[in-house]
């Protein structure tokens, strides 16, 4: 009886420490990865012109990134989680009688959802790389969409216009609200970039080409002149406007307007920063020396939000499983000084038969940790059933920490020593005669 | 030679400043095989010499030869190993382990000596002994579950299992009812006559004292009666 109240305090101080470790690595994990989400670990490759106003660069080729680009980073940058190309454009989604101007209309591919870790659709499904190669009218739509256009109808299957291009649309996006500069981020159509790249595209005369299949009136369709637009000659012959439209098929130097890329870990940023550096200057044959042809930019202000939030619950973690064990020994302490006046007539009979004082010393500091090592194992058994209950009934994210069970082995013992040498001190200090005739 | 020797022992308490002998010049000799009683009113010095003599206590001044090996001064860990090797103690509460099996308890002593006996003829002993007390049917009994005399008798095997030259037994039948005690004093008789280990009683009742060959009476801290050996007097009861 007494041995288990002695175990008690131990049992409870493992195991709060344990169950702490645990919880608290499991909330700081969904911490970091809650950040991680809102893009911490998130590369944007921008052509170079953008930054540079384009001084230097050449023969004008603002637009420098191609989709090819975006599929070697994610062949060839182990540290690149994946990547995705992006094509922006910008104007009206019209359905029945309403209308909307979202602010992000980006043609990319399935890969844009895995980089911003958005990949739980609320419905539908994502549009596959067979749709981005067919350039397939089919797009996904942020909640705002959903709540300004269908007014909370269902979409999907539902046709509606962007740009005057007719989307069927195929699935949802959660909910994401809104961004660290307060941006609403489910203000947004996603859809193959090859369809918003070559069939809306984003000048207004493209639109009307595209959208107005009954007249073929005056404008121009999208070709190489019109994508670089400082270039005196023309790569291949140009389509007459009717060929350009019966077959909008991708030219061959097709660019896209960013690559956004998401790193394997925080810890991992730099490294892909360097690797996609170097695999970029390669493809855009960079000699040594001259400056890069694209930017990329990284989310330092989350990073470091990111690795502070993490010191600070490591050490938060670290106070509260010390001053558990700190209140777990004390109790140790105190029923050992009980056990030993309770058991003093046993301790002057062993002294009796011949027992030395060290003897006893050892017998009772033996029993002090062989009472904190079983109350650690126990402890540590409450611990992890603790925090599985947590994780069962209130669905708070945990981690099982190697590192907490067996530090906690090691301190229990160690707390058996320390708590338990001052009553085994006493013990073996106890006069035979008295301890004999103690009652 | 004798096996116990005390030459002009004394022990004075002091508390604060004042000086309280106990023991005032005990001269004492005890031979090997001996059954002897010590006896004495309350306060007489009984208790304080019966330590002595158990190597629990030193004299304040005095020899005290056991096996003739001086003894008096040597220190509480040599005492310690002295009282293991060559004494054995039957308390009045019997001072059994509770939770503990009567056959542990009889092996408890064993883990305190030098020479480390192995597991199995620590146990074959202990049993032996437990046999020779009449308890081989109850060797895995916990003390609670054994009456009076027979805890009284685990005790004894206990103080026998380090073969002692001597045996301290302090009130040993205190706490039991007269027939069980007459029993415990038969057997601690036996012990005496058959295999001839010396035995030291420490009571005072009269009724114990007459199964002993010789009775020492203390008073005042000095002996009055039965200062040497039984050949010299005429043993008093029944023998």
């Amino acid at each position: 009886m007494r041995t288990t109240l002695t175990m008690l305090g131990i049992i409870i101080g493992v195991g709060a420490v344990i169950a702490m470790m645990e919880i608290g690595s499991g909330s700081s994990n969904a911490i970091g990865n809650t950040i991680a989400k809102m893009g911490a670990n998130t590369l944007l490759v921008l052509p170079g012109a953008a930054t540079s106003s384009g001084i230097g660069f050449g023969a004008g080729s603002v637009l420098t990134l191609t989709p090819q680009d975006c599929d070697a980073i994610l062949r060839e940058c182990p540290a690149v989680r994946s990547a995705a190309p992006l094509v922006r454009a910008r104007g009206q989604v019209i359905y029945q009688d309403r209308n909307w101007v979202p602010m992000n209309i980006y043609g990319t591919t399935a890969d844009y959802l895995k980089v911003r870790e958005w990949t739980d659709l609320a419905e539908g499904e994502v549009f596959t790389d067979k749709d981005v190669r067919s350039a397939t009218k089919v797009c996904l739509i942020g909640q705002t969409i959903v709540r300004e256009v269908f007014q909370g109808r269902s979409p999907i299957g539902q046709e509606i216009r962007v740009l005057n291009v007719s989307f069927r649309v195929i699935g949802v996006l959660s909910s994401k609200g809104a961004n660290m500069m307060g941006m609403d981020q489910d203000d947004i159509v996603l859809a193959p970039w090859t369809t918003i790249k070559f069939r809306v595209g984003s000048s207004s005369s493209t639109q009307t080409a595209q959208s107005s299949s009954s007249s073929s009136s005056t404008s121009t369709a999208s070709s190489p002149s019109q994508l670089y637009p400082n270039s005196q000659v023309s790569l291949y012959p140009v389509p007459s406007d009717t060929q350009a439209m019966d077959n909008p098929q991708p030219v061959r130097f097709t660019n896209v307007d960013q690559i956004l890329a998401a790193a394997q870990s925080t810890a991992d940023i730099p490294l892909a920063i360097t690797q996609i550096t170097d695999l970029l200057r390669e493809r855009h044959r960079i000699h040594a020396g001259e400056p890069d042809d694209f930017n990329i930019r990284n989310m330092t202000e989350m990073t470091n939000a990111l690795s502070s939030t993490t010191t600070l619950m490591t050490k938060l973690l670290l106070a509260v499983a010390l001053i558990s064990l700190i209140v777990g020994g004390v109790g140790i302490m105190n029923i050992m000084l009980v056990s030993v006046t309770e058991r003093t007539r046993e301790i002057g009979l062993r002294m009796a038969v011949g027992a030395r004082a060290r003897d006893i010393l050892r017998q009772f500091l033996i029993e002090a940790v062989v009472l904190c090592l079983a109350g650690g194992i126990l402890g540590i058994i409450l611990g992890c059933g603790g925090s599985y209950l947590v994780t069962y009934f209130l669905r708070w994210p945990t981690e099982t920490s190697v590192a907490a069970i067996v530090a906690s082995v090691i301190v229990s013992a160690s707390v058996g020593i320390i708590f338990g040498y001052y009553p085994a001190w006493k013990a073996s200090r106890l006069d035979p005669i008295e301890a004999l005739r103690y009652e | 030679m004798e096996l116990i020797e005390l030459k002009d022992i004394h022990k004075t308490y002091y508390m604060g400043d004042i000086e309280a002998p106990v023991l005032k010049g005990i001269t004492l000799s005890i031979r090997k095989g001996e059954f002897v009683a010590l006896m004495g009113a309350s306060g007489s010095g009984k208790s304080t010499l019966m330590n002595i003599l158990g190597c629990l206590d030193h004299a304040t001044s005095g020899e005290y030869w056991l096996e003739g090996q001086e003894i008096s001064r040597l220190s509480a860990d040599e005492r310690a190993l002295l009282r293991n090797h060559k004494l054995g103690f039957v308390f009045q509460n019997f001072n059994l382990l509770p939770r503990t099996t009567a056959l542990e308890n009889v092996i408890m002593p064993l883990s305190y000596t030098r020479e480390v006996l192995s597991d199995r003829d620590a146990r074959h002993r202990a049993v032996e002994l437990l046999n020779r007390v009449g308890l081989g049917d109850r060797l895995h009994y916990e003390p609670s579950k054994l009456s009076g005399g027979q805890q009284q008798r685990v005790a004894i095997a206990r103080a026998l299992i380090n073969n002692p030259s001597v045996v301290f037994a302090d009130e040993p039948t205190g706490n039991l009812d007269s027939a069980t005690s007459e029993e415990v004093l038969k057997m601690i008789q036996k012990l005496n006559s058959e295999e001839g280990i010396t035995i030291i009683i420490v009571t005072h009742d009269p009724n114990v004292a007459r199964h002993t060959q010789r009775q020492i009476r203390i008073h005042d801290g000095l002996i009055v009666d039965g200062q040497s050996p039984a050949s010299d007097k005429t043993p008093r009861g029944s023998q």
